[in-house]
């Protein structure tokens, strides 16, 4: 059966699902069952937006809130995991990295290989990512090139609803760590979700838009920009061929090559800073496989190097629009591909 | 034969100094070989503070878990990872206990419940809280025990542990190896209370200080504790007093020792010395049968040693093995 839910309910029917199936998965975070040791109602929040309401009430106390306390209970979920169970830690903001990475970047990440392949740490690690929330520079950002530069991280950014839950699930499965990055501002968004448990494998990208003209390689909220400015492009007679990588490490190089060697022309998307982040990753390594298939230069639409403003004229700004992208589309067709220097 | 005053009977007391003696000379081994260059990378000796590690362990079983520290040879040995692994793997051969891809620092042997040596200080904490909510969840009464020194009871991770512990109600030791220095700073100077018993009390829970010189000392304070975290009674916090006979790290001038102090530590607060002594002097076990313990463990050494130095670097292909269970 499948009937339209939002992304931030497929993420709840996710952890369900796999609570369920196996009781060696708990989710701890902070309020995620929310009001622990207060006088209102249990469950009285289920995470600051809610992803979590509702699971307490049907699986108690599997599902732990936690003190502020990032490092220890983040290295808690990891520990435990190296122990047997399949913690699902919230990190409730992905920017709260910072307080804890080393748990992440130096523990989890590294336990299979630094222990001679004798570790599996099959924690998830998820939490919301992106501008356009209004929520100022420390609650907005786009960590993802942090995390894809880890060896032993596995990194998720669903663009919506159906992936999130298939991925969150194979996420939950997985013997490695991995960082599910949540996009705040899809949480609302829905569409066609079966009830049923899947998993959608990593490694996997989705082609969401099928062109011959150029390629738009995108993650997350960018996807749906990428997909506007892919509909407005086609009134012009441009078919772009949009990409949706869904995870980040592992990436599916293979789907974004095949599309380059065929379009000829690339625009990678990337919410994340422009310095040493998924679109440099992609073009360096298309410009290494593919660079004899290219008609154009490779063009990057990222956010600027700059932290992510508060107001709403300056943060609008800074996430990459569906102008930017087809704009980046058209200087791929000029004819030299000319791609002006832009001021970093 | 005179009556047996201690805690634990001659075979218990025989492995106890066996575990200290082996600790001892696998340290003062490798203090030998790292200065003739046969050793690579860093290397940061327990030598001094084996009554700690030992006094502990011997209320362990492999389903116990322990999250160590940098200084983490003594702990292995303690919670029984193997002698030649652990050799193999500090000369970063593929028979090594981590095949050579982790090193002294590194050293971790699930299968034991060593959950590894750790190069980032206080690191071990929240781990060993992961451990001990799965051994909760599961219900299986495994208890967690971590370690750190003076230095790294000042970090951030071990504190919040500390809380997380507490509120969570885990089967969790925090054991503090005291030893006076962080690397080279003083502990006095470096943690702002006078006791650590004072540092559990903030955090609601029982602490207790011991001469970590004192097997005795060590074994029945820490029993007590264990026991009450393995029946649900929360998390403790023991501190040892204890004395570290080398450098932080091998290759250390330690110039911020007093003139004359390691001498005395070595002459008065020999941690194996003591055992020794109080073992012969009760009259429960004879100097002959330490000595044929000493040339056991000396035969251990030796061959570990020799095997390590004669098993087979990684080679190419394990450079990147093992970075995912599966990509």
């Amino acid at each position: 059966m499948s009937r339209k839910i939002s992304m931030k309910q497929a993420i709840n029917e996710a952890l369900d699902l796999e609570m369920r199936r196996d009781p060696t998965v708990i989710v701890m975070g902070e309020d995620i069952v929310g009001g622990t040791g207060a006088q209102g109602e249990d469950d009285a929040w289920g995470g600051v937006l809610g992803v979590t309401k509702g699971l307490y009430a049907k699986h108690g106390d599997r599902l732990m809130d936690t003190p502020l306390s990032e490092s220890a209970y983040i290295g808690a979920a990891i520990g435990a995991a190296a122990c047997g169970l399949r913690p699902v830690a919230e990190l409730m903001f992905l920017d709260f990295m910072g307080v804890c990475f080393d748990q992440i970047f130096n523990q989890a990440a590294k336990f299979r290989y630094m222990f001679g392949g004798k570790a599996e740490t099959p924690v998830v690690i998820r939490g919301m990512v992106g501008a356009g929330f209004r929520a100022a520079a420390q609650h907005s950002q786009m960590l993802t090139p942090l995390f894809t530069h880890i060896p032993g991280l596995k990194v998720v950014c669903p663009s919506n609803a159906y992936d999130a839950k298939g991925l969150l699930i194979q996420s939950i499965r997985d013997n490695d760590p991995v960082i599910f990055c949540e996009h705040k501002n899809l949480y609302g968004l829905e569409c066609e979700v079966p009830a049923e448990s899947y998993a959608i494998p990593f490694g996997e990208a989705n082609v969401l838009r099928d062109g011959d003209d150029v390629t738009i390689v995108s993650y997350g909220l960018t996807v749906h920009r990428a997909m506007e400015a892919a509909a407005a492009l086609a009134k012009d007679g441009t078919e772009a061929e949009v990409i949706d990588l869904r995870t980040l490490s592992p990436i599916d190089w293979d789907t974004i090559v095949e599309s380059v060697e065929r379009t000829g022309r690339l625009v990678v998307v990337d919410e994340a800073h422009p310095r040493c982040n998924l679109a440099t990753d992609i073009a360096a390594f298309v410009g290494q496989n593919a660079f004899g298939a290219l008609k154009a230069g490779i063009q990057m639409v990222t956010a600027p190097h700059t932290p992510v403003p508060f107001s709403p004229s300056l943060e609008d700004l800074y996430v990459p629009s569906a102008d930017s992208i087809a704009s980046a589309v058209r200087r791929t067709l000029s004819p030299k591909g000319a791609s002006p220097r832009i001021a970093a | 034969m005179a009556q047996n005053p201690f805690p634990l009977g001659k075979d218990e007391l025989l492995k106890a100094y066996r575990t200290m003696r082996t600790i001892r000379e696998f340290e003062e081994r490798l203090h030998v070989d790292f200065a003739k260059g046969d050793i690579p990378g860093f290397v940061h000796l327990y030598a001094g503070e084996e009554a700690c590690a030992t006094g502990i362990m011997m209320h362990l079983n492999d389903n116990d878990r322990i999250a160590s520290t940098h200084r983490g040879h003594g702990h292995c040995i303690a919670k029984g990872v193997d002698v030649h692994a652990m050799m193999a793997e500090i000369y970063g051969r593929s028979t090594g206990a981590c095949r050579g891809k982790g090193g002294s620092m590194h050293i971790a042997d699930l299968s034991k419940g060593m959950m590894g040596a750790n190069g980032i200080l206080g690191a071990g904490a929240p781990l060993i809280c992961g451990a001990a909510l799965a051994a909760k969840v599961r219900g299986d009464r495994g208890v967690g025990i971590t370690f750190v020194g003076d230095g790294a009871s000042n970090q951030g991770t071990f504190l919040e542990s500390l809380n997380l512990a507490a509120v969570w109600n885990l089967p969790v030791v925090f054991v503090v190896e005291n030893n006076g220095y962080a690397e080279s700073t003083a502990m006095e100077w470096a943690v702002s209370c006078d006791s650590y018993v004072d540092r559990a009390t903030g955090f609601g829970m029982p602490g207790v200080t011991v001469d970590g010189t004192d097997f005795f000392a060590v074994y029945e304070a820490a029993g007590e504790i264990i026991r009450r975290a393995r029946d649900g009674g929360g998390p403790a916090l023991l501190e040892c007093n204890m004395v570290r006979f080398y450098g932080h790290f091998e290759g250390d001038a330690q110039t911020y020792r007093a003139k004359g102090e390691l001498e005395a530590i070595r002459a008065s607060r020999d941690c194996l010395t003591i055992l020794s002594e109080r073992l012969v002097e009760a009259g429960v076990i004879g100097r002959d049968e330490l000595q044929a313990v000493d040339r056991e463990v000396n035969a251990l050494i030796e061959d570990a040693v020799r095997a390590a130095k004669a098993a087979p670097l990684p080679v190419a292909e394990d450079l990147l093995r093992d970075v995912y269970v599966s990509y």
